[in-house]
Formats: C-alpha cells, sequence, structure tokens
C-alpha cells in the first residue's frame, strides 16, 4: 500500500474502516439483499390487490408509505419490485461475466489467430451502445425484460472479455508465469493460481459498477413501458404509472427513486472503494483512452 | 495517417454493414406477417390471391438475401420505406424530429460544461481537500440518479411547486432547460472526473512551472495553457457519450414530450410501426458511429503529440 507523504502516522492504510465510501456502500447493499431475501415475508400487504376505496392514502399503519392510485400497498410492491430489479441485474451480469471472463482468457493467453479472430467479432459487436440494441430488440421483438436482457447481455460480455484480455496479454510476459510455465504449470494452472488473482480486484471494480447500470438501465427501459410489463411491481414501471399523481400524493414518486437511487449508489460506491483500496493503476474506467502516470 | 483514418473509415462501413444486417434480420423476427399489416393499414378484406400479389410486389418470395440487397439498396437511397400507422415516408419523418434533438443535445452538451468545468477545476486545485471530496460525491450521486426520476423531481419542483418552467412539450427556450439539465447532470460525472485527472496532470508539468517562474497569473496559465490540454481528452470522451446521450434523450423525451428523435422511437414501439423503429435504429447507429469517427479525428488534430507521432492503430 502507497502511503501518501502529507498522512499522519497514525492512520493506517491497511484498515478497512479508512474506506468509508466502501464501508456505507457495503452496508446499505447489504439492507438491500436482506430486504430483497425477507421481501415477500416482510411485506404487510399483498403488491397485486387492488382496492379502490384507498386509493392514494398517505403513509399509516396499515400501508406504511402509502397506497398508489389503485390502492396497492406501495411498500410492498417496493418489496416486490426489488425481486425483478436486483434479481435480474444480478442474473445478467453473472452470466456476462461466467461468458466473459474465459473468452477473455483463453484470447488474451493464447493470443494468435483466436485473439485475432475473438477480438474482431468484441470489435463489430461491441460497436454499439447497448441501450439502441435494447431500445431495437424491444421495438421489434416486443417489450418485456428477458428479451431485453438477452440483447443486452449479448454486447455486455464484450467489455469483460476485453478487461481480462487486456491484463492477462501483459501479465504472460512477465518472469513468474515463465517461471512457472518452464516449472510444468499445466495451462489450468497458470491460469487458476497467478491469472486469476491479478484478474479478480479489476473484475470486482467492473462488476459492482455493472450492477448499478444495469439496474438504471432496467429501471429506465421498464419506465418506458419496454421493460417489466404491468402490473408487475418494478420500480421504474412504478414511477411511469405513478407519474399522473404526483401531484396529490408525493409518495408514489419519491419511494420508487429513492430505491433505486440507493441501490445504484450503493453499487458505484463499492466500485470506487474497492479502486481506492486495491489501488488500482488508473482511477476510473472510463479514463481508459487517456493514459497517465502516476498517482492522482 | 491518413491511413489511419482510412482504415477507421472502413471499420464504419462495416460496423455499418453489420448494424443493418442485424435490423433486417430482427424485422424479420417481428411478429406478425407484412402483408397483413399492410392490408389492416388499407382496411381493405382482400382475397388469398391478392395477398400473393403484394408478397410477389414486396419480393418477399425471393431468397432472403436478395430480399436484403434491395432493402439495402432501398436504404442507401434513403428509402426506409412507410409508416404503418400514417403511411408517410419514415425518412420524412425522422428529419422532421431531428432538429429538437440536435438543440437538446447542445442543451445537454452546455449543462454538461457548466457542470464539469467549474467542479473539475475545484477538484483539481483543492486536491485531497474538502471540494475534491465533494465534487467527487457530487460525481458519484450524478452516476447513480435514474435520469427519469431526476426529471420527475425537477418537474415537481420547478414546475408544480416554483412555477418557474413549464412542465412539458417544446417551442420556446425555457421549454429547453429542464430536458437539458435532466440528461446533461446525468452525463457530467465522467466528465468531472476526466477534467479533474486532466488538469491534476498538467499543473504537474514542467512547462507550466516554467510558465508560473515566468511572473504569468495563475488564472492566464489555468485557462491558456492548463485547460486546453486538459480537455483534450474530453474531445474523444465526447464521441463515447454520444451513446449515453442517445439513450438519454429517448428517457427525457419521452418525459419531457420533448418531440425528437428518442419520443418518436418509443411512439413507434408502442404502435408496433415497425419502419419507423427500424429506420431510428439505423439512423442513430450511423449517427453514434459517424461522431466516434469525427471525435477520433478531432482528437488527432488537436492534440499535437499524436499529431505529431506516426499514428498507429488506436
Amino acid at each position: 500500500m502507497r502511503r501518501n507523504k502529507k498522512e499522519p502516522a497514525w492512520i493506517n492504510r491497511n484498515h478497512l474502516f479508512n474506506y468509508p465510501m466502501l464501508i456505507v456502500g457495503s452496508a446499505i447493499a447489504i439492507f438491500f439483499l436482506i430486504l430483497t431475501l425477507m421481501g415477500s415475508w416482510l411485506a404487510p400487504n399483498d403488491s397485486l390487490l387492488i382496492q379502490m376505496q384507498d386509493r392514494l392514502l398517505p403513509p399509516s399503519y396499515t400501508y406504511p408509505l402509502g397506497t398508489d392510485h389503485l390502492g396497492r400497498c406501495i411498500l410492498s410492491r417496493l418489496l416486490e419490485g426489488a425481486h425483478t430489479t436486483l434479481g435480474l441485474s444480478l442474473a445478467v451480469i453473472a452470466v456476462v461475466t461466467v461468458i466473459g471472463v474465459p473468452i477473455g482468457l483463453l484470447s488474451g493467453y493464447i493470443g494468435g489467430r483466436v485473439d485475432a479472430v475473438l477480438m474482431r467479432l468484441a470489435d463489430g459487436s461491441g460497436a454499439l451502445p447497448e441501450f439502441l440494441i435494447a431500445v431495437a430488440v424491444a421495438g421489434i421483438l416486443g417489450p418485456g425484460l428477458i428479451n431485453v436482457m438477452l440483447a443486452v447481455a449479448c454486447v455486455k460480455w464484450i467489455g469483460y472479455a476485453r478487461v481480462v484480455r487486456g491484463i492477462v496479454t501483459s501479465e504472460r510476459q512477465k518472469e513468474y508465469i515463465m517461471a512457472s510455465v518452464v516449472a510444468g504449470s499445466s495451462i489450468g494452472n497458470v491460469i487458476g493460481r497467478h491469472l486469476l488473482r491479478q484478474i479478480a480486484s479489476p473484475l470486482g471494480i467492473l462488476i459492482a459498477g455493472d450492477i448499478g447500470r444495469t439496474i438504471l438501465l432496467i429501471s429506465a427501459l421498464s419506465y418506458l413501458g419496454l421493460g417489466a410489463q404491468p402490473p408487475a411491481p418494478e420500480w421504474g414501471a412504478m414511477l411511469s404509472d405513478g407519474r399522473p399523481y404526483f401531484q396529490a400524493a408525493s409518495q408514489l414518486m419519491i419511494y420508487p427513486g429513492l430505491c433505486i437511487l440507493m441501490v445504484v449508489l450503493a453499487c458505484n460506491l463499492i466500485s470506487d472503494g474497492m479502486r481506492e483500496l486495491l489501488d488500482v493503476r488508473g482511477q476510473s474506467t472510463i479514463n481508459f483512452r487517456n493514459g497517465r502516470k502516476g498517482e492522482t | 495517417m491518413l491511413w489511419h483514418f482510412a482504415s477507421r473509415l472502413i471499420q464504419l462501413v462495416v460496423v455499418l454493414l453489420l448494424l443493418s444486417i442485424v435490423t433486417f434480420i430482427l424485422m424479420k423476427l417481428a411478429p406478425g406477417d407484412p402483408v397483413l399489416a399492410i392490408l389492416q393499414a388499407s382496411d381493405g378484406a382482400l382475397s388469398q390471391r391478392d395477398q400473393e400479389t403484394i408478397r410477389e410486389e414486396l419480393g418477399l418470395n425471393t431468397p432472403i438475401y436478395v430480399q436484403y440487397g434491395s432493402w439495402l439498396r432501398n436504404v442507401l437511397n434513403l428509402d426506409l420505406g412507410k409508416s404503418l400507422t400514417n403511411n408517410r415516408e419514415v425518412w420524412t419523418i425522422l428529419m422532421e424530429r431531428l432538429p429538437a434533438t440536435v438543440y437538446l443535445f447542445l442543451g445537454a452538451i452546455a449543462v454538461l460544461f457548466i457542470f464539469s468545468v467549474p467542479l473539475g477545476w475545484l477538484a483539481a486545485k483543492y486536491k485531497g481537500r474538502l471540494p475534491d471530496t465533494f465534487s467527487r460525491l457530487f460525481a458519484i450521486l450524478g452516476a447513480s440518479i435514474p435520469s427519469f426520476w431526476l426529471g420527475l423531481l425537477l418537474v415537481y419542483v420547478f414546475s408544480y411547486q416554483l412555477n418557474w418552467l413549464p412542465t412539458m412539450g417544446s417551442g420556446t427556450i425555457m421549454h429547453l432547460i429542464l430536458p437539458s439539465v435532466t440528461l446533461g447532470f446525468v452525463i457530467a460525472p465522467e466528465y468531472i472526473r476526466l477534467l479533474r485527472a486532466g488538469l491534476i496532470e498538467t499543473l504537474s508539468q514542467d512547462y507550466i512551472l516554467a510558465a508560473k517562474s515566468r511572473g504569468i497569473t495563475n488564472r492566464s496559465i489555468l485557462f491558456r495553457h492548463a485547460m486546453p490540454a486538459a480537455l483534450m481528452p474530453i474531445v474523444s470522451l465526447l464521441g463515447i457519450s454520444m451513446g449515453a446521450l442517445m439513450a438519454g434523450s429517448v428517457v427525457t423525451e419521452s418525459l419531457f414530450g420533448w418531440p425528437g428523435l428518442g419520443s418518436t422511437a418509443i411512439e413507434a414501439i408502442r404502435l408496433r410501426d415497425y419502419p419507423v423503429i427500424q429506420g431510428y435504429v439505423m439512423l442513430s447507429g450511423f449517427f453514434f458511429l459517424a461522431t466516434n469517427w469525427l471525435s477520433d479525428i478531432g482528437l488527432v488534430i488537436l492534440d499535437p503529440r499524436i499529431r505529431l507521432q506516426k499514428v498507429g492503430r488506436i
């Protein structure tokens, strides 16, 4: 760990509590994970039950966060919606990692023709923004989260393959890998014992950030009516359902948006905090074209 | 150098072709029979034989690659077909909506600089101190807030509560403010970070020290020497941001009823107006790739470091 000269001696850079972003981010993330896992058990009411006599109620004992324009309990809908949004986002990122990482490893380690073919393929399919592809797929094949997320996964694995490949190609030439190969390690051994460890931290940062970005994408698509279909309680869809009633009942606007914000914030804090903790070169993944030297 | 631009141009054309193939195949996969759609549009119950005639006329009996070829020829002639809902030329519809989106983009880019230049500069100047932390938190917040929620909050505060700005629609510059802020704010974080890093790097260069020792004022150093160099990477980021701008514009335009390309796409999706969707995807794909190409060229022209060395493949 690099120590800043100006820092007083009592600051121990290795102590986790010096990374408040990571702590706060993890705390929020754990809170929401618990809510998601225990959601159906915690929910006070049926998230789909329409009760027109109870519409647009302010928070009360029966409805802790009030009700929406159809008299449905907002808290129950939020808890139910967490399954869709968080679950789907985690699933997409898991699939993408499982596809992207091995391809990146192979491409970087074997190199040569395999590498060239895989990376040209990646160039082609990664050249378009994923939102455009999501719109195209939702527009033509019909709205629905599964369609759209499949399309996103088709594009997203490329980023993972690129990151992994980049690290592997530069690590492969270092002495310790050569030493390992000369000592008779198999490809599997080299990858498993050395390369995976090098990949782990940048990949963790990427995954944490991407979970947040995917949540934003899912909720934006659902807000537009291209993702989750009514009456499924999805956070973005809840916002668009309740839009005509914002003036009458601001709880319809505040809580779903706040949920999205908090979860994505947690992801970004974890991603940034990890970057700080692991001291990865190049503070931000967005600076990939701007080669910088030294610490910033 | 020329070779570099040419190879990038070839890449651009290849990706565009790929995009056209993908959209073409997606259209073929679309549920529903195009012939029946046309019949429904012209509200006539036609016999089996008439259907066959239409199929013949549309060339739907020929092999798929022939269909693709003739479709591509039409696209290159800017003939994107006709809208299924109002029977107008898709190209005309898109061109009508394009100016509004361009205004929105310009507004958003203006907002982007209003936010990111001061914050990036403050963060670089007071590195590791309170303003830096503040701008960092602001950047994280900006990256986390869903744009449609931000837009709703802005409408709630500035239109409903304060009654300063219109909620929806277009026409005056007042209508442009809230959509531009919504769109610009969400993209700003990347620029704040990039500008901060760029400024910190440039300010530590020897030529800045030399300028200081010659007694040049701090302000002059900042605006004449450091800022232009720090803004350099932003040129390439603008190309990349085109994707974020486009994605954001779909959300922002439908949120504010802004009559641009993004809201056209969403309307078309609601009405299952396939030719319009296809036209939108092709057009925005083209814009995205073209801006990337242009920003690539712009960077090479602007940055003497790249211009002077032999440019290889970036």
